[in-house]
């Protein structure tokens, strides 16, 4: 266990005041800390939009990218550096929607990262436009009668895909946000935490009437009963539901093949292959011995 | 003794395994090979052809007209009977003129295993009967070729090859005047894909993420088969976009990444170049060039995309253009990408194309010894308070990966400050930090390597070519000299920033180039102010060759 403080900086955030954001990034201070992580223990990967900020607001190496592109990115320092503690801070507009068909094939590939979805159902850094996951009916600055589409259900999606670890946290209650990630951060596999995060300029409701929705997964959930997941995330009630859904550590990870042959080492330039070795990768085009 | 042979049929046919092992068979004689295809963009059926050039010493450039023609169809011989050359043999299944070769290709087969699917190993036979090759150097490339496959099957091609062989060396007794014994030589014969591979391999890059296009795809089918022995970490992308962000993480991490495409993939990577820009983390793409717009012609070659790449990625930043020419430029290129890439923290392009990519080149050395390999990542040793954006007299700075000590290192596509951090400041830091990156072109244009001067100190007409039309042009030049043309060349490999050079004066100059619009000639008014006096362009999907330079001189001259 180290302190939270480490990961402190002097970055001015660029938030809105009071914003549920502030408790995901206390939750994930505390959560790096409660593993014993040190800033350069951890890579931080961001795309484009308000939670893709949250990196610049931690002492840790971190790469901010497109919108949308995080997951990938993150493959690539993962494959390149797997002793790397790598999370993704992203959000839904980022992830789900520019970004979603990366998602979907971290759920086959299953790296050992952890993907934090700060959900406020809005695309507010430009102006409070619908996202994946606002609700249909909705009244928004594009869709001026409500929202036509559904939201999607990113969380039963994971689960159906085995996804290793499936949960919901919420940004006002970051003590129990920190276990999750904790949680997440160790879990052998990818780590989808879908976070509810009320955004308080463009959202509908006030922090309250969420505080009145958002209740705990039961106690007899079985996260390792796939099936018993998915029933839970089916049902439209179930949407402020929180804490770990889904849980499983029978998959193959994201380059095992590799890294069973060639251990955790990084791939970062060190030496160059030998002039003989090239020259013997050369030996296949040379024409066959004539005898 | 040179000879040009064409090998048509349907895919499906088994057209590039008769004119791989033909190929292997000629060079592991000691010859000089070089091969090029076409062909559909079609598993089975259309019609395509597998071009095979055979010399004493390396004539790396593709020829279209046949003096054997094996047709595996008759479809095959209409589609191509414009490239024969006067009195060439042909070689088929039943009669088209008098200067046939009858082989029954699929009885023969039907005689050997009941059915017809050694035909294709007959045809193999019977051709390397008519270009007078022995026998048992068939036999040996055989035997590799199917080792994996199990004795039976060795054997039974052994029979077939040997069936198609006998049946054409009665036929063509005294009427083919081809022979090629043994010679003590021996060079590598490989195709540029795979020499593009190895080049990444020597230069030391360790991962590749790609989404499977033509013509790009060998590259990482290479490394993917070899990825034990090589060390690299391959990683088939979801789509092009992934691809580049993936490469763009491992290079961040301290890796050196690439990725491989074609036209339409490129253009889903375009926002990845930018973000190597603004990030300054090297990336290296290969863009293997086909005919578009859109799909295009998805299996033919051009060189249409020199001014997509060159200007590919919103905003202002450096980037590189290379363009290899043949099999050993392609390993000596992609270690100048990673070279450029790394010491300047930039995007660098590759362009290749279908010929490039597809065709086998014969190599005699390839001079590895030459290939200059460092690596630019700092010392974490050297840092007390370590910046990754710090400013600095050539605008790069100081490059850690994440994990080699205890300094943070960044990346930020937003404008930022010297740490990494967003930044608004649109008085001091923004535009600061903007210089900073453009600050690196004038110090990358000097390390850009001039064009390759051939014949040019007495020339009236001098060829300007880049990339894959290297051989044509080279050919060309010699064929035209010997009728007293003092014609020359000049070839770029690396094209942007356009090298430092002395074009020569009082010339003609040519576009020579494999696009509609010459667009190398329209970066060297922009680099070096000069206009061309004429063009020769090819823009059908086929590769540009010395006779049609040849005919070009002799028309516009």
């Amino acid at each position: 266990m180290t302190s939270p403080d480490l990961f402190n900086n002097h970055v001015a955030i660029q938030w809105c005041p009071g914003c549920p954001n502030f408790g995901i990034l206390t939750a994930v201070k505390k959560a790096l800390a409660g593993l014993g992580l040190k800033p350069h223990d951890v890579c931080l990967v961001s795309g484009i939009g308000q939670a893709a900020k949250l990196p610049h607001y931690l002492q840790c190496h971190f790469f901010n990218g497109l919108h949308g592109r995080a997951i990938p990115a993150a493959l690539g320092i993962h494959a390149a550096n797997p002793q790397l503690t790598t999370l993704v801070t992203t959000g839904e507009g980022d992830c789900y929607g520019e970004g979603g068909n990366h998602l979907l094939h971290a759920f086959r590939r299953n790296p050992h990262i952890t993907v934090i979805v700060h959900n406020n159902e809005i695309y507010a850094l430009t102006k409070g436009q619908g996202s994946p996951t606002t609700p249909a009916g909705e009244i928004r600055s594009l869709h001026v009668q409500g929202v036509e589409a559904s939201p999607l259900n990113m969380l039963a999606v994971a689960v159906a895909h085995r996804c290793p670890f499936v949960a919901r946290g919420f940004a006002l209650d970051p003590d129990a946000l920190t276990t999750l990630i904790m949680e997440a951060v160790q879990w052998p596999g990818l780590a989808l935490v879908e976070v509810i995060q009320p955004c308080i300029t463009w959202g509908r409701h006030p922090l309250d009437w969420y505080r009145e929705r958002v209740r705990p997964i039961p106690q007899t959930h079985d996260p390792t009963d796939q099936e018993a997941a998915l029933s839970l995330l089916l049902k439209e009630e179930n949407r402020f539901m929180v804490g770990c859904f889904y849980k499983n550590d029978t998959r193959t990870l994201f380059g095992a093949r590799f890294r069973q042959r060639f251990g955790d080492a990084t791939l970062a330039l060190s030496a160059f292959p030998s002039p003989e070795r090239t020259l013997e990768l050369l030996q296949e085009f040379r024409p066959a011995p004539c005898t | 003794m040179e000879c040009t042979m064409v090998i048509a049929g349907s895919a499906g046919e088994g057209i590039q395994t008769i004119g791989d092992v033909l190929a292997d068979t000629l060079s592991s004689q000691g010859y000089a090979v070089f091969t090029w295809q076409e062909y559909e963009s079609r598993i089975r059926g259309g019609q395509n052809s597998y071009t095979i050039r055979v010399s004493e010493s390396p004539m790396n450039a593709p020829t279209v007209e046949a003096d054997i023609f094996l047709y595996l169809n008759r479809e095959a011989l209409e589609k191509y009977s414009q490239r024969l050359k006067a009195g060439a043999i042909l070689l088929g299944e039943s009669a088209a003129s008098e200067s046939s070769i009858v082989v029954p290709f699929k009885d023969l087969a039907r005689s050997v295993s009941g059915r017809t699917i050694y035909a294709n190993t007959i045809a193999m036979g019977a051709l390397a009967a008519v270009v007078g090759v022995e026998q048992a150097a068939l036999e040996k490339v055989l035997t590799k070729e199917f080792a994996a496959k199990g004795d039976e099957v060795v054997r039974a091609n052994h029979k077939a090859a040997a069936l198609g062989f006998d049946h054409a060396l009665q036929a063509c007794r005294d009427r083919c005047p081809w022979t090629f014994p043994k010679k003590e030589k021996a060079y590598y014969l490989i195709s540029g894909n795979e020499a593009l591979a190895l080049g990444a391999f020597h230069a030391g890059c360790r991962f590749i993420a790609a989404y499977p296009m033509t013509p790009s795809t060998g590259i990482i089918t290479y490394l993917a088969k070899h990825w034990e022995k090589a060390g690299v970490f391959c990683e088939q992308a979801e789509d092009e976009i992934a691809a580049v962000n993936m490469a763009l993480g491992a290079s961040f991490a301290g890796a050196r990444a690439m990725t491989a495409t074609s036209g339409g993939g490129f253009a889903l990577m375009v926002e990845g170049i930018s973000l190597s820009g603004m990030t300054e983390v090297p990336l290296v793409i290969v863009l293997a060039q086909r005919p578009g717009p859109a799909t295009g012609l998805p299996t033919r070659t051009a060189q249409g995309d020199l001014l997509f790449a060159v200007h590919a990625g919103h905003g202002e930043f450096p980037k590189a253009i290379l363009a290899p020419s043949d099999a050993e430029d392609a390993v000596h290129t992609m270690c100048r990408a990673f070279h450029l890439a790394d010491q300047f923290q930039i995007p660098v392009i590759v362009l290749s194309d279908q010929l490039l990519a597809d065709s086998r080149f014969s190599i005699e050395n390839f001079h590895l010894e030459k290939a200059v390999r460092r690596s630019f990542l700092a010392d974490p040793k050297d840092f007390t308070d370590y910046k990754r954006y710090a400013f600095t007299e050539t605008g790069v700075s100081p490059r850690l990966s994440p994990g080699q000590g205890p300094h943070l290192v960044t990346a930020d596509s937003d404008e930022h400050d010297e740490w990494g951090h967003i930044t608004e400041d649109l008085v001091v830091t923004a535009p600061s930090m903007h210089a900073k990156r453009l600050k690196k072109i004038s110090f990358l244009q000097k390390a850009m390597q001039p064009p390759l001067a051939y014949r040019t100190e007495d020339a009236e007409d001098v060829f300007c070519t880049w990339g894959s039309t290297k051989g044509a042009a080279l050919e060309a030049v010699e064929a035209l000299r010997r009728t007293g043309a003092r014609v020359g060349l000049l070839h770029w490999s690396e094209l942007w920033p356009p090298p430092v050079a002395a074009l020569p004066e009082r010339v003609r100059l040519w576009a020579v180039e494999n696009n509609a619009t010459a667009q190398w000639a329209s970066l060297m008014a922009l680099g070096y102010g000069r206009t061309v006096d004429k063009k020769v362009l090819r823009h059908d999907g086929l590769p540009l060759t010395a006779h049609d330079i040849w005919r070009a001189y002799h028309d516009l001259a």
